[in-house]
Order: C-alpha cells, then sequence, then structure tokens
C-alpha cells in the first residue's frame, strides 16, 4: 500500500502528457480526420519549451518553462497546420501526412538542435516544472500524499482540459457540429455546417494540445530534448483514445492506466508479485492492450464513422 | 487513362524535385550552402569529388549501396501491402522479429556455409510473415484497421526483441556475442573491391526478392487477385475471390520481405545483433520508397537507391557543417508532397493551362 501510495505521483506525471495528448486526438478524430501525427507534433512541442526555457532561463528564472509550454502548444498548433493543409485542402491519405509529419518532426528538430546548440541534443536545463505541494488538501491521509503533496501542477492541467473538452464536445452546439462532421460529414454540411471549417479548427486544436503535451512531458520527466524524449508516448495516446472509446472521461482513464503501467516498470522490484517480471513487460504492456481494446469494440461501432474517410461533399 | 498513368510517375517526380527544394531552402535560412547538400550527394553516389578536392574512392558507393538494400526491402514490403489496398506501417517491427529470428538462428543452430545464412534468412521471413499477419487476421477476421494495430505492433517488437537478444548474453547490453563465422553475409571480395566498405552479399536476396514481386504481382493470377482485392474488395468478392485469405496472405508476404531486410542488415552489415533505444526508421523509409516507387517493382528500387544515396550521404554532409538530419528533413517532404498529390496535380494543371494558354495556337494544331 505504501508503495502505491508512493507511485501515484509518478503515475500522474506519466498520465498528464497522455491525456493531454489524447484529447488532442480525440478533438481531431471527432471531426473526421485521423491524426496519427500526434507524436511528431509533441516532439515539436517538446523540443520547444526545452529549447525556450534553457534560453530564457537566464533572464527569467522561474517563468522560463511555462513560457516554454505557451511556445510549445503555439509551435504545436503551428506545426499541426501541414497536417490540415495536406488532410483537408488537398485530400490526402491522413495516415501519409501523418507519418510524413513524425518523420520530419524527428529530423527538423534534431536539425535544428545542432544550428543552435552544435549538439544532437538541446542543452540541459537546470529546472523544468516545479512540483507543488497543496497546503491543506496535501494533510488529508491517503488521497493528500497521492494527489496533493510534492505532485507537478501538470496533472490538474490535464484534468482542466477534459473538464473542458467534454463540455465543448457534448454540452455546446459547437460540439455536436464537431461530431456530426465525424460521423456523416455530408448530412452535416447538408445543414449548413462547413466542414471544411470544422476539420480545420479540430486539428488545429490537436496540435495545440499536443505540443502542449510534448512540452509538459519533455520539462517534466527530462532534463533537456533528445529525438528519444517522446518515445512513443503519441502512440500511447492514440492508444489510449481507442481504449477511452473516443469519450473524453474514458481517455482520462485509459491514459492514467497507461500512466500506471510506466511508473510500475519503476517500482515493480518492490512488488513482490512483480519483480520477475522484466522491464520490457511493462514497456510492452499498453501497445498490446489497445490491440486487444481494437479486437474488443470491433464489432460495435464506438469510433467516429467517418475517421480517416476523405470527405468528398458530392458522396451520399 | 494515358493521363493517369502518366500522372502516376509524374507526381512522384516532382515531389521529389519539391523535397529537394525545402531542404536546400532550409539549409540555406539556416545560413549553411546547398551546394554542400548536392556534391555530397554526387560524391556517395560516384565516388568522385565533383570539387576536386579528393580522389576517387570506390569506399562511398560500397556504404550508398549497403543503406539502399534493406530499405528497397522495406519499399518493397509496404508496396506488396500497399497493392493489395492495405497500409503496412508495421514494416519497421517486422524488420525487428525478422532480426531476431536471424540472431537466433545464426547463434543457436550449427550448420555449414551457405547452408547456415540460408537458414537465417528463411527464419527472418518465416517471423517477419508472423508477425504480420496479427494485422492481417485482424483486419480480416474482425476488420480492425491495420494501421493502428500495426503501430502497437512495431513497439511491442521493439520492447520484446531487446528483451530476447539480451538473453543471448551480452557483455555491455547493447549487442549480442558475434555470430559464427558460418553465418555471416559479409564477404571479403565486395568490400575489397569497394575500398574497405561494408557491401555484402545481401545484394543476392535483394535482387532475388525484386525479381519475386515482379513476378507475383504482374505474372500470377494469385497477384491479379490481390490487386483486384485492392481496387475494388467488393468487386473481388462478388468475383468469387477469397478477399479475407488474401488480406492475411498480402500481409504475410509484405511481412516476409521486412523480415528479410531485418536479417540482410544483422547478418550483412554488422555481424551481431543488436539492443536498440529506438526505431532506425527503416519501416518509414519503406514508406517514402514505396509511395514515389509508385508501388512497383522498378520503380522501389529505384526510389530505395534514391533513398539509400540520401542515408549514405549523411556523414559527408554532417563533417562539412550541414546536420545530418537534412535528409530526414528532404525525405519526410517528399512523402508529404506526394500525400499532397492533389496539390501538385492542380499546380501541374495550372502550368499546363498557362502554357497552353501562351501557345495556344501550337498546341491546337498538333491535337
Amino acid at each position: 500500500m505504501k508503495v502505491f501510495i508512493e507511485m501515484f505521483p509518478i503515475a500522474l506525471m506519466f498520465g498528464a502528457p497522455i491525456v493531454i495528448a489524447a484529447l488532442g486526438g480525440l478533438l481531431s478524430e471527432r471531426s473526421g480526420i485521423v491524426n496519427v501525427a500526434l507524436e511528431g507534433i509533441m516532439m515539436v512541442g517538446g523540443f520547444t519549451a526545452a529549447s525556450v526555457t534553457v534560453l530564457l532561463e537566464p533572464v527569467l528564472p522561474g517563468w522560463a518553462p511555462w513560457i516554454g509550454l505557451l511556445c510549445a502548444l503555439f509551435a504545436g498548433m503551428v506545426y499541426s497546420l501541414l497536417h490540415a493543409l495536406s488532410s483537408v485542402n488537398f485530400k490526402a491519405d491522413q495516415v501519409v501526412s501523418g507519418t510524413a509529419l513524425n518523420i520530419l518532426a524527428g529530423g527538423f528538430t534534431v536539425y535544428l538542435c545542432q544550428i543552435i546548440f552544435k549538439q544532437q541534443r538541446t542543452r540541459a536545463f537546470s529546472t523544468g516544472l516545479a512540483k507543488i505541494t497543496i497546503p491543506g488538501l496535501s494533510n488529508i491521509p491517503i488521497i493528500g500524499p497521492m494527489l496533493f503533496d510534492h505532485v507537478y501542477p501538470t496533472f490538474f492541467v490535464a484534468l482542466a482540459l477534459v473538464v473542458l473538452v467534454w463540455f465543448v464536445v457534448y454540452k455546446t452546439a459547437f460540439g455536436l457540429r464537431l461530431r456530426s462532421c465525424g460521423e456523416h460529414p455530408q448530412a452535416a454540411a447538408s445543414m449548413g455546417i462547413n466542414v471544411y471549417r470544422m476539420r480545420y479548427l479540430a486539428v488545429l486544436a490537436s496540435g495545440l494540445l499536443a505540443g502542449l503535451a510534448g512540452g509538459v512531458m519533455v520539462l517534466t520527466q527530462d532534463i533537456q530534448y533528445t529525438v528519444t524524449s517522446i518515445h512513443g508516448t503519441g502512440f500511447i495516446a492514440l492508444g489510449s483514445l481507442i481504449f477511452g472509446k473516443w469519450n473524453p472521461w474514458g481517455v482520462l482513464g485509459a491514459s492514467l492506466f497507461f500512466g500506471f503501467s510506466q511508473a510500475l516498470s519503476l517500482y515493480a522490484r518492490d512488488i513482490p508479485l512483480m519483480s520477475g517480471l522484466p522491464l520490457e513487460f511493462f514497456h510492452l504492456l499498453p501497445y498490446v492492450l489497445t490491440i486487444g481494446a481494437l479486437v474488443l469494440f470491433s464489432n460495435k461501432s464506438v469510433g467516429p464513422r467517418a475517421a480517416g474517410e476523405i470527405y468528398d461533399p458530392g458522396k451520399r | 487513362m494515358k493521363r493517369r498513368e502518366q500522372r502516376r510517375i509524374v507526381v512522384p517526380l516532382v515531389a521529389v524535385l519539391l523535397g529537394f527544394l525545402v531542404g536546400a531552402l532550409v539549409i540555406i535560412v539556416t545560413g549553411r550552402s546547398p551546394a554542400v547538400l548536392f556534391i555530397s550527394l554526387i560524391r556517395t553516389l560516384t565516388g568522385m569529388d565533383p570539387s576536386g578536392a579528393s580522389d576517387f574512392n570506390p569506399r562511398y558507393v560500397g556504404e550508398f549501396i549497403v543503406q539502399a538494400l534493406p530499405i528497397i526491402l522495406t519499399g518493397l514490403s509496404v508496396a506488396f501491402a500497399f497493392r493489395t489496398g492495405l497500409f503496412n506501417i508495421g514494416a519497421e517491427g517486422q524488420l525487428m522479429v525478422g532480426s531476431l529470428a536471424a540472431v537466433t538462428v545464426a547463434l543457436l543452430v550449427k550448420a555449414p556455409p551457405l547452408v547456415h545464412p540460408l537458414l537465417c534468412l528463411l527464419a527472418a521471413m518465416a517471423a517477419g510473415a508472423l508477425w504480420g499477419l496479427i494485422p492481417g487476421y485482424l483486419k480480416a477476421r474482425f476488420n480492425v484497421h491495420e494501421v493502428v494495430v500495426s503501430i502497437m505492433m512495431n513497439y511491442t517488437a521493439l520492447h520484446f526483441v531487446n528483451w530476447a537478444l539480451l538473453q543471448f548474453g551480452s557483455v555491455d547490453r547493447v549487442k549480442t556475442p558475434d555470430f559464427p563465422p558460418t553465418a555471416t553475409l559479409k564477404s571479403v571480395f565486395l568490400s575489397s573491391i569497394t575500398n574497405g566498405s561494408r557491401l555484402n552479399w545481401g545484394i543476392i536476396p535483394v535482387v532475388l526478392a525484386l525479381l519475386f514481386f515482379w513476378f507475383i504481382i504482374e505474372k500470377t493470377t494469385f497477384g491479379y487477385r490481390l490487386r483486384a482485392v485492392g481496387f475494388n474488395k467488393e468487386g473481388a468478392r462478388y468475383a468469387g475471390m477469397r478477399v479475407e485469405l488474401n488480406i492475411m496472405l498480402s500481409m504475410m508476404i509484405a511481412g516476409a520481405f521486412a523480415g528479410l531486410a531485418g536479417a540482410v542488415i544483422t547478418l550483412g552489415t554488422f555481424n551481431f545483433g543488436r539492443v536498440l533505444p529506438a526505431f532506425e526508421g527503416y519501416g518509414m523509409d519503406g514508406i517514402a520508397v514505396a509511395l514515389v516507387g509508385a508501388n512497383h517493382a522498378g520503380g522501389v528500387l529505384f526510389s530505395g537507391l534514391l533513398f539509400g544515396l540520401l542515408k549514405a550521404a549523411q556523414p559527408l554532409m554532417q563533417s562539412q557543417g550541414i546536420p545530418r538530419e537534412i535528409s530526414q528533413i528532404i525525405q519526410a517532404s517528399i512523402v508529404l508532397f506526394i500525400a499532397m498529390r492533389l496539390g501538385i496535380e492542380m499546380l501541374l494543371s495550372f502550368i499546363g493551362s498557362n502554357i497552353g494558354s501562351k501557345g495556344g495556337s501550337k498546341g491546337r494544331a498538333r491535337s
């Protein structure tokens, strides 16, 4: 039990970027655009956040990581414009376009590292995001040390975003229009909805969130940006989107679960039943589970029906 | 119809040109000289230095072919699945399990020379085929999208293979013990004629794979069925073809190509299994190769050589102050431009109609 409580803040640290990126994927897929570029956008976000933090640190200590995050979210949004342009305007295969962005992100960020920092990675920043302790709440037994004592504020950001995305997608007219574009864009268009505009907005929002997620990840789990900083988290986010059945609360649950499986890999040695398992087992768990979830959900239509389809206004 | 055939070749070519243009622009914007890029490419391709600063060195040519070999195979893998209407984004993972199988047979099985590498190659193809069969089966049986499954299979392969390789005993947790001399594809002869490059007998399986691809797709009824499923699934079903079976077979063969690539790298370029912290990107290269090669054996050969050239020129560029990642940037831009096919077609017809209206009378007279 003690190990479990100790593990909790770490699981939240791993879970936060997964939640945020998966919410980005949710908005994009709900509008009908598959976004396998989450990984690449996270790389761009992570690189931007780390670089800005390193460069601003001497001038604005304390504020630098937050400005870094802000720049990360902006950079992610700009980068996702490429995906919007190719998949909305030019009717590209969304998986090919996303794959191109993933390759490009790895090349471009390290290229810029070499130009700016003269090495394969950014310089190390001295402090990333600071952990916080919420006075009062942290004294509650059990829950206090789990959620409020020396935790990164990023998890609360993620939680707020879950509520926000849920509200926008399910409780507003905008959300209804967004979902209709992902289910049956021709029907949506017949009701006067501008499908192109909705999809643009959704892809940009997903870029913004994935960029933020990348920044959060590097500033809480790393000391610098390297090409392996994101190491598949964008794809785990894609997995938790599927596992969470394209629903914000489901996404939250799935992401936390995957966050836990990563935290477990650090603590497995101390847990009697798990000490014999190899580390790699925990690393591949999220991926295997996602495949299982896909098979389980396969005959129920849980995902947006038109996701990945090229929009043809003349089709019925 | 003829116009469409032309477009099939013209669009990738324009995309390649635009990709190099983006690369040159990036180099200029970051204050370097794009001449270095092109000189490095020519030197890697021919072994000769166009600037005249150094002598002819065939090692560059050898290393260029070494880089092209595996990505021609992953290109064939992706292209084969594309022909059946499937997107094999999983070549990366299939390659890794293929390389694990090759390592296993190389280290644990005792066999005479010639037979031993053959066994390794076959084992690698079988492992890759198995890894490809999983998304193929899930697609055929449950209609689960092969892309997401394959992505997850890639990461599963990465972690599983790393774990398995360490079971062979390793001094540094980075590589397995060296293979016995019977297993290797390394060639003293090929290496000596290219001034000590890593060029190896991996060339032979690659050439055979290219011929096999061409023969199966273009010359057999089996290939015809696969293409029919790719063109129109329901049409093929109506014609009495077993769509599900063809999907599974197609993914298996695609996986076998990628598995073979893993063996060629492991037995030819290196002589030991390697534990990797992240993907090396051969599968992603394969997607680029297949797209530029328009999913034909000949096209895959050429575009595999093109992207192999870009990879092999990296050290030369890096030594002259251009970050090696420029190759990746150019490659990704090319893929992105091909994805934006419609944009290129719009651009082409815009240019075409402008030229057409200027020289209108001439054009009309000819038609």
